[in-house]
């Protein structure tokens, strides 16, 4: 109960400083906007696709994966930001719960996520992109279980190295073969056995194929629960990780 | 209030490959009393900080033990909270919000209700003469105006104890001035504050009691009174052309209020005696008589400077 109530006090304090910054909230919703209307006209020969509708289900949850974890792993900026205006310490004397000071925020990113899924879902179906509903919902749930586990792992990392000139190069060297060796952007069906291979480590890549494959409709896919298991056990592994570093940072 | 024994914490940093340990406070025994201004004098880099985080359980002691407001810091460190407030010494508020939101966030961080936080805000906002301010964004606030948005935000759920870290460096004097007057105001409320501080001033003005605090250890402890009466007696600097010095120095040597002499490189001298009121006049008597004619004299009291210097060989001014 308290819980509850400690992660709504810091979902709600930091969801009005980001609706104050009116620059975020159009970055936030420009963004997605232009990849889908610039890489709209390329999609069909690159994918080699039938027809628009059909690139897009491929392109679609790629592009809505890479968001999720992109906009999770930089989040440990505006921590860090934090941790320097003495807010995180002055938060740490008082009883509140630490779980809620990373859950507060972490939530504030899966909703800035999820508005942004949905702004590009709708654009989409301009594009004839036809998705169940019931499909696009779990499809939303497992992005809503990546954004949750980068975030919590970047505000974790901010917490332990403190300082941006440290994150940055920290959070691109994770980002990038996370990025290349998922399929995000292109589908690994075309890629050698040997990055298959590798592909099959990356946690991210079974998160994208079982997007893929709510997408396409395709609920009873082994790759639905085994991206939405495998995602769901990273994000408590991340929240649990990075709520001890709130509980126990120093300076 | 506060009953510290034996407090220690180490930090490990790292320079390249070597990993260096700095003991940062080696056993500090404190015992502070409910209603005081209690200050901790040191350099920077004395433990001071270091010291008011482990008891406001931002970080674990390596050793030691401490109890707050009845409530023991190792064993309980969540009723700890409860009854401290804390203001850190390089700010604890957020540029994009404005002191009202501040307060009542902070407040409710205690598990104060919505409406509650909203009557303590606004009621905390009057005494600290922030109305005016209270809906801008804190960002706007001058140094003076912002301190005290913190300490408000420290003292929103009414703890029984208060540690301020380091209130008024950076101010401006009348701001400095302004916050003696707040500090003074919690004390007359109940409070207990205890504040860090390397002004020699403020320690001697503001504090009831005071520790010195020099690489890691409390050096001296008491009131600034008691402090300075411990570094025996007056000093007396009279000032003469340098072609009267050693005359004068022959005329006062071995007079028995003179504890010991020592000649000044410009001309003149320094007198160390018991208690210079009495001691100037017959200064004044002596070197008359002996025809000298004298350019100044200065009675110097001790300051905690001085105590500061007994103890560990340095001036605080300098370090
Ligand atoms: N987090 C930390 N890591 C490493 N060293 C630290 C840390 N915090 C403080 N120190 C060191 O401990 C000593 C005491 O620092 P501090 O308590 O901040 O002193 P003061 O507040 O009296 O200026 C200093 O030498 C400082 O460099
Ligand atoms: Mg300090």
């Amino acid at each position: 109960m308290k819980f509850a109530r400690d992660t709504w006090l810091i979902f709600q304090r930091q969801i009005q400083l980001l609706l104050r910054n009116p620059v975020w909230v159009f970055v936030g919703v420009f963004q997605p906007v232009m990849y889908l209307l610039l890489f709209a006209p390329l999609l069909k020969p690159a994918l080699n696709a039938p027809t628009q509708a059909a690139a897009y289900k491929i392109f679609v949850p790629g592009l809505l994966v890479l968001l999720a974890i992109f906009g999770g792993l930089f989040q440990g900026f505006g921590l860090i930001a934090e941790l320097r205006a003495g807010v995180i310490e002055r938060s740490r004397v008082t009883p509140i719960s630490r779980l809620a000071l990373l859950l507060g925020r972490s939530l504030r990113d899966v909703v800035s996520l999820l508005v942004q899924a949905v702004i590009i879902t709708l654009l989409a179906l301009i594009f004839d992109l036809r998705v169940f509903i019931g499909d696009l919902l779990l499809a939303y749930l497992m992005l809503a279980l990546i954004a949750l586990m980068t975030s919590a792992v970047s505000y974790g990392v901010a917490l332990k190295v403190k300082s941006e000139d440290a994150l940055a190069p920290l959070m691109n060297t994770v980002a990038q073969p996370v990025l290349l060796l998922s399929g995000i952007l292109l589908p690994l069906t075309f890629a050698p056995g040997w990055l298959q291979g590798i592909a099959n480590w990356n946690p991210f890549s079974w998160a994208v194929d079982g997007t893929r494959a709510l997408f396409a409709g395709d609920l009873g896919s082994d790759k639905v629960w085994q991206g939405l298991s495998i995602t769901a056990v990273l994000a408590a592994l991340g929240v649990y990780w990075a709520a001890r570093q709130f509980a126990r940072s120093v300076r | 209030m506060i009953e510290t024994r034996g407090l220690r914490k180490s930090f490990r940093s790292r320079a390249g490959r070597e990993t260096k340990t700095v003991d940062a406070v080696r056993g500090v025994d404190l015992d502070v009393a409910k209603g005081e201004i209690f200050g901790f004098l040191g350099p920077n880099g004395a433990g001071k900080t270091t010291t008011l985080r482990m008891l406001a359980t931002l970080i674990e002691p390596d050793g030691g033990e401490a109890t707050i407001a009845g409530a023991d810091l190792r064993k309980d460190p969540a009723e700890v909270r409860r009854r401290i407030g804390y203001v850190p010494q390089g700010g604890s508020t957020w540029d994009e919000s404005t002191a009202r939101e501040e307060l009542v966030l902070h407040a409710r961080m205690y598990g104060i209700s919505k409406a509650d936080a909203q009557r303590r805000a606004a009621r905390a906002l009057d005494a600290f003469q922030l109305t005016e301010y209270a809906d801008r964004k804190c960002k706007t606030y001058s140094g003076g105006q912002r301190r005290r948005v913190e300490i408000a935000l420290g003292i929103i759920h009414e703890p029984k104890i208060v540690f301020l870290d380091e209130p008024t460096t950076g101010l401006d004097p009348q701001s400095r001035a302004h916050m003696w007057d707040e500090i003074r105001r919690l004390r007359a409320d109940g409070m207990t504050v205890f504040i860090t501080t390397h002004y020699l001033d403020e320690a001697d003005a503001l504090c009831d009691r005071i520790a010195i605090m020099d690489n890691g250890e409390v050096v001296a402890e008491g009131t600034p009174t008691e402090l300075k009466r411990e570094i025996s007696g007056d000093v007396v600097l009279v000032g003469l052309d340098l072609a009267a010095t050693p005359q004068a120095a022959q005329t006062l040597d071995g007079e028995p209020y003179v504890n010991k002499l020592e000649t000044v490189d410009e001309g003149g001298l320094r007198l160390y005696v018991d208690e210079g009121a009495t001691a100037i006049p017959q200064v004044l008597r002596r070197l008359d008589h002996a025809g000298l004619e004298l350019r100044s004299i200065e009675l110097h009291r001790p300051s905690l400077d001085d105590v500061f210097l007994t103890k560990t060989g340095r001036s605080l001014r300098e370090s």
